[in-house]
Protein backbone atom coordinates (compact mmCIF):
# COMPACT_ATOMS: atom_id res chain seq x y z
CA UNK A 1 0.00 0.00 0.00
CA UNK A 2 1.33 3.52 -1.13
CA UNK A 3 1.45 5.95 2.16
CA UNK A 4 -0.05 9.12 1.51
CA UNK A 5 1.06 12.27 3.07
CA UNK A 6 -0.77 15.30 3.73
CA UNK A 7 0.65 17.28 1.39
CA UNK A 8 0.55 14.35 -1.47
CA UNK A 9 -3.07 14.14 -0.80
CA UNK A 10 -3.11 18.84 -1.50
CA UNK A 11 -1.04 18.54 -3.93
CA UNK A 12 -3.11 15.78 -6.14
CA UNK A 13 -6.13 17.84 -4.89
CA UNK A 14 -4.74 20.91 -6.56
CA UNK A 15 -3.24 19.61 -9.90
CA UNK A 16 -6.99 17.96 -10.23
CA UNK A 17 -8.46 21.42 -9.91
CA UNK A 18 -6.46 22.57 -12.91
CA UNK A 19 -8.86 20.17 -15.14
CA UNK A 20 -12.15 21.96 -13.03
CA UNK A 21 -10.42 25.00 -13.54
CA UNK A 22 -9.99 24.53 -17.46
CA UNK A 23 -13.50 22.88 -17.59
CA UNK A 24 -14.85 25.95 -16.24
CA UNK A 25 -13.30 28.21 -18.83
CA UNK A 26 -14.05 26.28 -21.72
CA UNK A 27 -17.53 25.81 -20.87
CA UNK A 28 -17.92 29.24 -19.97
CA UNK A 29 -16.41 30.52 -23.14
CA UNK A 30 -18.33 28.20 -25.67
CA UNK A 31 -21.93 28.66 -23.22
CA UNK A 32 -20.91 32.53 -24.29
CA UNK A 33 -21.20 32.30 -28.03
CA UNK A 34 -24.12 29.53 -27.98
CA UNK A 35 -26.09 31.72 -25.60
CA UNK A 36 -25.45 34.91 -27.99
CA UNK A 37 -27.13 32.59 -30.47
CA UNK A 38 -29.81 31.57 -28.17
CA UNK A 39 -30.26 34.90 -27.44
CA UNK A 40 -30.54 36.39 -30.93
CA UNK A 41 -33.33 33.75 -31.11
CA UNK A 42 -34.93 34.53 -28.34
CA UNK A 43 -35.39 38.55 -29.20
CA UNK A 44 -35.87 37.74 -32.97
CA UNK A 45 -39.09 39.18 -34.60
CA UNK A 46 -40.06 35.89 -35.82
CA UNK A 47 -42.19 34.22 -33.90
CA UNK A 48 -41.28 30.45 -34.22
CA UNK A 49 -37.57 31.34 -33.66
CA UNK A 50 -38.46 32.94 -30.70
CA UNK A 51 -40.86 29.76 -29.66
CA UNK A 52 -37.83 27.41 -30.51
CA UNK A 53 -35.22 29.37 -28.07
CA UNK A 54 -38.15 29.56 -25.45
CA UNK A 55 -38.36 25.86 -25.41
CA UNK A 56 -34.14 25.33 -25.65
CA UNK A 57 -34.03 27.78 -22.78
CA UNK A 58 -36.83 25.44 -20.96
CA UNK A 59 -35.67 22.29 -21.28
CA UNK A 60 -32.23 22.67 -20.02
CA UNK A 61 -33.61 25.05 -16.91
CA UNK A 62 -36.33 21.93 -16.54
CA UNK A 63 -34.11 19.39 -16.44
CA UNK A 64 -30.89 18.15 -14.05
CA UNK A 65 -27.36 18.70 -15.57
CA UNK A 66 -26.88 14.90 -14.46
CA UNK A 67 -29.60 13.82 -17.08
CA UNK A 68 -28.05 16.10 -19.71
CA UNK A 69 -24.54 14.82 -19.12
CA UNK A 70 -25.69 11.08 -19.53
CA UNK A 71 -27.74 11.75 -22.60
CA UNK A 72 -24.99 12.97 -24.26
CA UNK A 73 -22.35 10.85 -23.13
CA UNK A 74 -24.64 7.83 -24.12
CA UNK A 75 -26.81 9.40 -26.88
CA UNK A 76 -23.91 10.99 -29.06
CA UNK A 77 -22.14 6.96 -29.34
CA UNK A 78 -25.38 5.88 -30.84
CA UNK A 79 -25.10 8.80 -33.66
CA UNK A 80 -21.43 7.57 -34.54
CA UNK A 81 -19.47 9.65 -32.81
CA UNK A 82 -17.07 8.34 -30.53
CA UNK A 83 -17.23 10.54 -27.17
CA UNK A 84 -15.11 10.88 -24.18
CA UNK A 85 -15.89 11.99 -21.03
CA UNK A 86 -13.74 15.40 -21.37
CA UNK A 87 -16.19 15.64 -25.11
CA UNK A 88 -19.70 14.51 -23.18
CA UNK A 89 -18.81 17.21 -20.21
CA UNK A 90 -17.77 19.87 -22.32
CA UNK A 91 -20.58 20.21 -24.56
CA UNK A 92 -23.02 19.03 -21.77
CA UNK A 93 -21.74 22.40 -19.66
CA UNK A 94 -21.38 24.34 -22.98
CA UNK A 95 -25.31 23.61 -24.07
CA UNK A 96 -26.36 24.42 -19.82
CA UNK A 97 -24.92 27.03 -20.05
CA UNK A 98 -25.90 28.80 -23.05
CA UNK A 99 -29.65 28.05 -22.01
CA UNK A 100 -28.92 30.20 -18.55
CA UNK A 101 -26.60 33.46 -20.16
CA UNK A 102 -29.14 33.84 -22.84
CA UNK A 103 -32.13 33.61 -20.01
CA UNK A 104 -29.74 36.38 -18.01
CA UNK A 105 -28.89 38.63 -21.22
CA UNK A 106 -32.30 38.34 -22.77
CA UNK A 107 -33.71 40.21 -18.85
CA UNK A 108 -31.21 42.71 -20.48
CA UNK A 109 -32.17 43.38 -23.61
CA UNK A 110 -35.34 43.19 -22.52
CA UNK A 111 -34.53 46.56 -20.00
CA UNK A 112 -32.99 48.87 -22.27
CA UNK A 113 -35.90 51.19 -23.09
CA UNK A 114 -37.65 50.82 -26.84
CA UNK A 115 -36.72 54.27 -27.27
CA UNK A 116 -33.25 53.01 -27.86
CA UNK A 117 -34.11 50.80 -30.40
CA UNK A 118 -35.88 53.98 -31.88
CA UNK A 119 -33.35 56.05 -31.76
CA UNK A 120 -31.12 53.50 -33.22
CA UNK A 121 -33.35 53.52 -36.55
CA UNK A 122 -33.67 57.29 -36.94
CA UNK A 123 -29.66 56.99 -36.71
CA UNK A 124 -30.13 54.86 -39.94
CA UNK A 125 -28.30 51.66 -38.27
CA UNK A 126 -30.01 48.44 -39.81
CA UNK A 127 -31.46 45.86 -36.68
CA UNK A 128 -27.46 44.13 -36.07
CA UNK A 129 -25.74 47.19 -35.66
CA UNK A 130 -28.35 48.62 -33.94
CA UNK A 131 -28.03 45.40 -31.26
CA UNK A 132 -24.20 45.80 -31.50
CA UNK A 133 -23.94 49.52 -31.08
CA UNK A 134 -26.52 50.28 -29.11
CA UNK A 135 -28.79 47.80 -27.08
CA UNK A 136 -26.06 44.65 -25.75
CA UNK A 137 -23.49 46.92 -24.44
CA UNK A 138 -26.08 48.17 -22.38
CA UNK A 139 -27.65 44.92 -21.32
CA UNK A 140 -24.70 43.56 -20.87
CA UNK A 141 -23.95 46.25 -18.00
CA UNK A 142 -26.95 45.64 -16.56
CA UNK A 143 -26.33 41.77 -16.33
CA UNK A 144 -23.09 41.83 -14.95
CA UNK A 145 -23.50 41.04 -11.73
CA UNK A 146 -26.05 37.83 -12.36
CA UNK A 147 -23.77 36.48 -15.52
CA UNK A 148 -20.46 36.40 -12.61
CA UNK A 149 -22.74 34.84 -10.56
CA UNK A 150 -23.52 32.52 -13.25
CA UNK A 151 -19.73 31.59 -13.54
CA UNK A 152 -19.86 30.55 -9.93
CA UNK A 153 -22.88 27.64 -10.41
CA UNK A 154 -20.79 26.17 -13.23
CA UNK A 155 -17.64 25.97 -11.34
CA UNK A 156 -19.80 24.24 -9.04
CA UNK A 157 -21.59 22.18 -11.66
CA UNK A 158 -18.56 20.90 -12.67
CA UNK A 159 -18.07 18.40 -10.31
CA UNK A 160 -21.28 16.44 -11.74
CA UNK A 161 -19.01 15.53 -15.06
CA UNK A 162 -17.20 13.31 -12.45
CA UNK A 163 -19.90 11.06 -12.64
CA UNK A 164 -19.37 11.12 -16.40
CA UNK A 165 -15.95 9.79 -15.74
CA UNK A 166 -14.19 13.37 -15.77
CA UNK A 167 -11.09 13.06 -14.16
CA UNK A 168 -11.53 16.63 -12.48
CA UNK A 169 -11.64 17.54 -8.73
CA UNK A 170 -14.61 15.06 -7.58
CA UNK A 171 -13.16 12.32 -9.21
CA UNK A 172 -9.75 12.78 -8.14
CA UNK A 173 -10.53 12.94 -4.95
CA UNK A 174 -12.93 9.66 -4.27
CA UNK A 175 -10.11 8.03 -6.02
CA UNK A 176 -7.63 9.60 -3.27
CA UNK A 177 -10.31 8.56 -0.54
CA UNK A 178 -10.17 5.18 -1.67
CA UNK A 179 -6.72 5.12 -1.29
CA UNK A 180 -6.43 6.56 2.10
CA UNK A 181 -9.45 6.07 4.22
CA UNK A 182 -9.97 9.24 5.05
CA UNK A 183 -13.15 11.22 3.60
CA UNK A 184 -13.19 13.79 6.63
CA UNK A 185 -9.83 15.32 5.45
CA UNK A 186 -9.89 14.22 1.52
CA UNK A 187 -13.60 15.77 0.80
CA UNK A 188 -13.14 18.61 3.81
CA UNK A 189 -9.80 20.15 1.05
CA UNK A 190 -12.12 19.52 -2.02
CA UNK A 191 -14.59 21.97 -0.09
CA UNK A 192 -11.77 24.78 0.65
CA UNK A 193 -10.44 24.30 -3.06
CA UNK A 194 -13.92 25.02 -4.24
CA UNK A 195 -14.75 27.67 -1.88
CA UNK A 196 -11.43 29.52 -2.97
CA UNK A 197 -12.16 29.60 -6.03
CA UNK A 198 -15.82 30.72 -6.19
CA UNK A 199 -16.12 32.78 -3.23
CA UNK A 200 -13.98 35.88 -4.75
CA UNK A 201 -16.19 35.55 -7.63
CA UNK A 202 -19.56 35.45 -5.43
CA UNK A 203 -17.74 38.61 -3.63
CA UNK A 204 -17.37 40.42 -6.61
CA UNK A 205 -20.82 39.74 -8.38
CA UNK A 206 -21.84 40.95 -4.64
CA UNK A 207 -19.73 44.15 -5.58
CA UNK A 208 -20.93 44.72 -8.50
CA UNK A 209 -24.88 44.38 -7.67
CA UNK A 210 -24.04 47.71 -5.05
CA UNK A 211 -22.64 49.40 -7.93
CA UNK A 212 -25.22 48.98 -10.04
CA UNK A 213 -28.10 49.76 -7.38
CA UNK A 214 -26.27 52.77 -6.74
CA UNK A 215 -26.71 54.49 -10.34
CA UNK B 1 -24.59 2.57 -37.60
CA UNK B 2 -27.99 1.04 -37.95
CA UNK B 3 -28.92 1.42 -34.20
CA UNK B 4 -32.57 1.15 -33.74
CA UNK B 5 -33.95 2.50 -30.18
CA UNK B 6 -35.95 -0.01 -28.24
CA UNK B 7 -38.73 0.90 -25.39
CA UNK B 8 -40.03 -2.61 -24.96
CA UNK B 9 -38.16 -2.63 -21.91
CA UNK B 10 -40.66 0.24 -20.28
CA UNK B 11 -43.66 -1.97 -19.67
CA UNK B 12 -42.03 -3.80 -16.86
CA UNK B 13 -40.16 -0.46 -16.11
CA UNK B 14 -42.76 1.28 -15.28
CA UNK B 15 -43.64 0.62 -11.66
CA UNK B 16 -40.00 0.84 -10.71
CA UNK B 17 -39.57 4.73 -12.45
CA UNK B 18 -42.54 5.66 -10.78
CA UNK B 19 -41.72 4.74 -7.20
CA UNK B 20 -37.67 6.04 -7.85
CA UNK B 21 -40.13 9.14 -8.64
CA UNK B 22 -42.29 8.99 -5.70
CA UNK B 23 -38.22 8.94 -3.71
CA UNK B 24 -37.79 12.02 -5.65
CA UNK B 25 -40.87 13.95 -4.46
CA UNK B 26 -40.79 13.00 -0.90
CA UNK B 27 -36.67 14.16 -0.49
CA UNK B 28 -37.85 17.60 -2.00
CA UNK B 29 -40.99 17.46 0.13
CA UNK B 30 -39.17 16.76 2.99
CA UNK B 31 -36.42 19.37 2.63
CA UNK B 32 -38.49 22.14 1.14
CA UNK B 33 -40.00 22.34 4.19
CA UNK B 34 -37.27 21.90 6.80
CA UNK B 35 -35.31 24.20 4.60
CA UNK B 36 -37.93 27.25 4.61
CA UNK B 37 -38.42 27.14 8.53
CA UNK B 38 -34.61 26.82 8.95
CA UNK B 39 -34.29 29.71 6.80
CA UNK B 40 -37.07 31.47 8.35
CA UNK B 41 -34.80 31.33 11.87
CA UNK B 42 -31.82 31.62 9.68
CA UNK B 43 -33.13 34.91 8.07
CA UNK B 44 -34.77 36.50 11.65
CA UNK B 45 -31.10 35.38 13.73
CA UNK B 46 -29.00 37.46 10.90
CA UNK B 47 -30.97 40.56 11.33
CA UNK B 48 -30.67 39.32 15.37
CA UNK B 49 -28.77 41.76 18.51
CA UNK B 50 -26.22 38.99 18.86
CA UNK B 51 -23.29 39.69 16.49
CA UNK B 52 -21.66 35.94 16.96
CA UNK B 53 -24.93 34.67 15.64
CA UNK B 54 -25.12 36.91 12.75
CA UNK B 55 -21.51 35.59 12.09
CA UNK B 56 -22.06 32.14 12.04
CA UNK B 57 -25.05 32.21 9.71
CA UNK B 58 -23.30 34.10 7.14
CA UNK B 59 -20.50 32.21 7.61
CA UNK B 60 -22.68 29.27 6.84
CA UNK B 61 -24.06 30.64 3.87
CA UNK B 62 -21.23 31.68 2.09
CA UNK B 63 -19.84 28.56 2.88
CA UNK B 64 -22.82 26.38 1.44
CA UNK B 65 -22.91 28.66 -1.60
CA UNK B 66 -19.98 28.32 -2.43
CA UNK B 67 -19.23 24.66 -2.50
CA UNK B 68 -20.85 21.91 -5.21
CA UNK B 69 -24.03 20.32 -3.71
CA UNK B 70 -22.11 16.74 -4.64
CA UNK B 71 -19.33 17.79 -2.04
CA UNK B 72 -21.64 18.42 0.55
CA UNK B 73 -23.22 15.43 -0.03
CA UNK B 74 -19.97 13.17 0.06
CA UNK B 75 -18.51 15.17 3.42
CA UNK B 76 -21.99 14.47 5.25
CA UNK B 77 -22.12 10.59 3.95
CA UNK B 78 -18.35 9.80 3.84
CA UNK B 79 -17.22 12.32 6.16
CA UNK B 80 -18.99 12.64 9.03
CA UNK B 81 -18.73 8.70 9.66
CA UNK B 82 -15.40 9.35 10.85
CA UNK B 83 -16.05 11.72 13.33
CA UNK B 84 -18.78 8.94 14.30
CA UNK B 85 -21.93 9.98 12.86
CA UNK B 86 -23.14 7.49 10.84
CA UNK B 87 -26.00 8.09 8.77
CA UNK B 88 -28.86 6.16 6.72
CA UNK B 89 -28.35 7.58 2.55
CA UNK B 90 -32.03 8.70 2.71
CA UNK B 91 -30.90 10.69 6.15
CA UNK B 92 -27.76 11.99 4.38
CA UNK B 93 -29.50 12.64 1.25
CA UNK B 94 -32.19 15.04 3.50
CA UNK B 95 -29.68 16.34 5.87
CA UNK B 96 -27.39 17.70 2.52
CA UNK B 97 -30.75 18.75 0.60
CA UNK B 98 -32.09 20.58 3.86
CA UNK B 99 -28.45 22.24 4.62
CA UNK B 100 -27.91 23.17 0.45
CA UNK B 101 -31.92 24.71 -0.02
CA UNK B 102 -31.45 26.83 3.58
CA UNK B 103 -28.50 28.44 2.66
CA UNK B 104 -30.11 29.64 -0.29
CA UNK B 105 -33.69 30.56 1.35
CA UNK B 106 -31.88 32.12 4.20
CA UNK B 107 -30.98 34.92 1.44
CA UNK B 108 -34.26 34.75 0.04
CA UNK B 109 -36.48 35.38 3.68
CA UNK B 110 -33.85 37.91 4.39
CA UNK B 111 -34.50 39.71 1.33
CA UNK B 112 -38.36 39.27 1.94
CA UNK B 113 -37.74 40.71 5.88
CA UNK B 114 -36.16 44.04 4.31
CA UNK B 115 -38.65 45.08 1.81
CA UNK B 116 -41.63 45.05 4.19
CA UNK B 117 -42.00 48.63 5.40
CA UNK B 118 -40.74 49.67 8.81
CA UNK B 119 -44.00 51.50 9.50
CA UNK B 120 -45.78 48.22 9.65
CA UNK B 121 -43.51 46.87 12.81
CA UNK B 122 -43.94 50.34 14.27
CA UNK B 123 -47.64 50.19 13.59
CA UNK B 124 -48.04 46.79 15.40
CA UNK B 125 -46.09 47.36 17.92
CA UNK B 126 -47.69 50.26 19.17
CA UNK B 127 -50.89 48.63 18.94
CA UNK B 128 -49.17 46.46 21.51
CA UNK B 129 -48.41 43.37 19.91
CA UNK B 130 -45.85 41.39 21.52
CA UNK B 131 -42.57 41.62 19.16
CA UNK B 132 -42.53 37.98 18.69
CA UNK B 133 -46.20 37.80 17.47
CA UNK B 134 -45.55 41.42 15.22
CA UNK B 135 -42.70 39.40 13.27
CA UNK B 136 -44.95 35.98 12.86
CA UNK B 137 -48.60 37.84 12.03
CA UNK B 138 -47.57 41.09 10.44
CA UNK B 139 -43.92 40.93 9.01
CA UNK B 140 -43.71 37.34 7.97
CA UNK B 141 -46.90 37.21 6.16
CA UNK B 142 -46.18 39.77 4.10
CA UNK B 143 -42.55 39.23 3.51
CA UNK B 144 -42.99 35.35 2.26
CA UNK B 145 -46.22 37.29 -0.12
CA UNK B 146 -43.01 39.11 -1.98
CA UNK B 147 -40.35 36.28 -2.50
CA UNK B 148 -42.89 33.63 -2.83
CA UNK B 149 -42.04 33.28 -7.12
CA UNK B 150 -38.33 33.09 -5.72
CA UNK B 151 -38.58 30.22 -3.41
CA UNK B 152 -40.82 28.32 -6.02
CA UNK B 153 -37.55 28.41 -8.32
CA UNK B 154 -35.17 27.74 -5.69
CA UNK B 155 -37.20 24.71 -4.81
CA UNK B 156 -37.35 23.42 -8.41
CA UNK B 157 -33.67 23.81 -8.80
CA UNK B 158 -33.30 21.89 -6.05
CA UNK B 159 -35.33 18.94 -7.12
CA UNK B 160 -33.38 19.06 -9.91
CA UNK B 161 -30.27 19.04 -8.04
CA UNK B 162 -31.42 15.97 -6.26
CA UNK B 163 -30.68 13.55 -8.76
CA UNK B 164 -27.25 13.14 -7.64
CA UNK B 165 -28.04 11.76 -4.52
CA UNK B 166 -27.95 8.45 -6.80
CA UNK B 167 -24.24 8.91 -6.42
CA UNK B 168 -24.74 7.54 -2.15
CA UNK B 169 -27.11 4.60 -3.52
CA UNK B 170 -30.45 6.64 -2.24
CA UNK B 171 -33.09 5.10 -4.47
CA UNK B 172 -34.52 7.95 -6.18
CA UNK B 173 -35.57 8.74 -9.94
CA UNK B 174 -31.69 8.57 -11.46
CA UNK B 175 -30.83 5.81 -9.05
CA UNK B 176 -33.53 3.89 -10.69
CA UNK B 177 -32.46 4.98 -14.37
CA UNK B 178 -29.25 3.77 -13.55
CA UNK B 179 -30.12 0.20 -12.39
CA UNK B 180 -32.63 0.02 -15.25
CA UNK B 181 -30.30 0.99 -17.74
CA UNK B 182 -27.20 -1.59 -16.39
CA UNK B 183 -30.00 -4.04 -16.60
CA UNK B 184 -31.60 -2.94 -20.30
CA UNK B 185 -28.72 -1.99 -21.93
CA UNK B 186 -30.32 0.57 -23.20
CA UNK B 187 -28.93 3.75 -22.08
CA UNK B 188 -30.19 6.00 -24.12
CA UNK B 189 -33.64 5.41 -24.12
CA UNK B 190 -34.12 5.14 -20.85
CA UNK B 191 -32.08 8.31 -19.50
CA UNK B 192 -33.69 9.93 -22.61
CA UNK B 193 -37.46 8.37 -20.62
CA UNK B 194 -36.00 9.35 -17.21
CA UNK B 195 -35.33 13.02 -18.50
CA UNK B 196 -38.94 13.45 -19.49
CA UNK B 197 -40.50 12.84 -16.36
CA UNK B 198 -37.92 15.29 -14.64
CA UNK B 199 -38.90 17.23 -17.34
CA UNK B 200 -42.83 16.81 -16.36
CA UNK B 201 -42.07 16.64 -12.95
CA UNK B 202 -40.27 20.20 -12.98
CA UNK B 203 -43.01 22.05 -14.89
CA UNK B 204 -45.81 19.66 -12.70
CA UNK B 205 -44.50 21.49 -9.15
CA UNK B 206 -43.69 24.45 -10.51
CA UNK B 207 -47.89 24.60 -11.76
CA UNK B 208 -48.42 22.86 -8.48
CA UNK B 209 -46.69 26.09 -6.67
CA UNK B 210 -48.20 28.77 -7.84
CA UNK B 211 -51.88 27.51 -8.12
CA UNK B 212 -50.99 26.89 -3.80
CA UNK B 213 -49.23 30.17 -3.91
CA UNK B 214 -52.36 31.79 -5.64
CA UNK B 215 -54.79 30.10 -3.16
CA UNK B 216 -53.40 30.88 -0.06
CA UNK B 217 -50.98 34.07 -0.47
CA UNK B 218 -54.00 36.35 -2.10
CA UNK B 219 -56.13 37.87 -0.57
CA UNK B 220 -55.69 39.09 3.28
CA UNK B 221 -52.80 41.76 3.68
CA UNK B 222 -51.76 43.58 0.62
Amino acid sequence: MIEFTLWDIIRNLLLAARWTILLSVVAFVGGTVVGLVILFMRISKRRWVQRFAEYYIGLFQGTPLLMQLFLLFFGLPLLGFRIEPWTAAVLGLTLCASAFLAEIWRGGVQAVPLGQWDAGSSLGLHYLKQLRLIILPQAFAMTRAPTVGFLVQLIKSTALTSIIGFEELVRTSNAINNATFEPFKVYGFVALIYFALCFPLTRYAKMLELRALKH
Amino acid sequence: MGYVLDFGWLDDAITLIASGAAMTIFLIAVSAVAGIVLSVLGAAARRSRHALLRRAIAGYVELIRNTPFLVQLFFIFFGLPSLGIRLDPIVAAILAMTLNMTAYTTEIVGAGLDAVPKGQREAALALGLRPRLVFIKIVLPQALKVIYPALTSQIVIMMLESAVVSQIAVRELTYEADLLQARTFRAFETYFIVTLVYLAMSIGLRRLLVAGGNRFLSGGVS
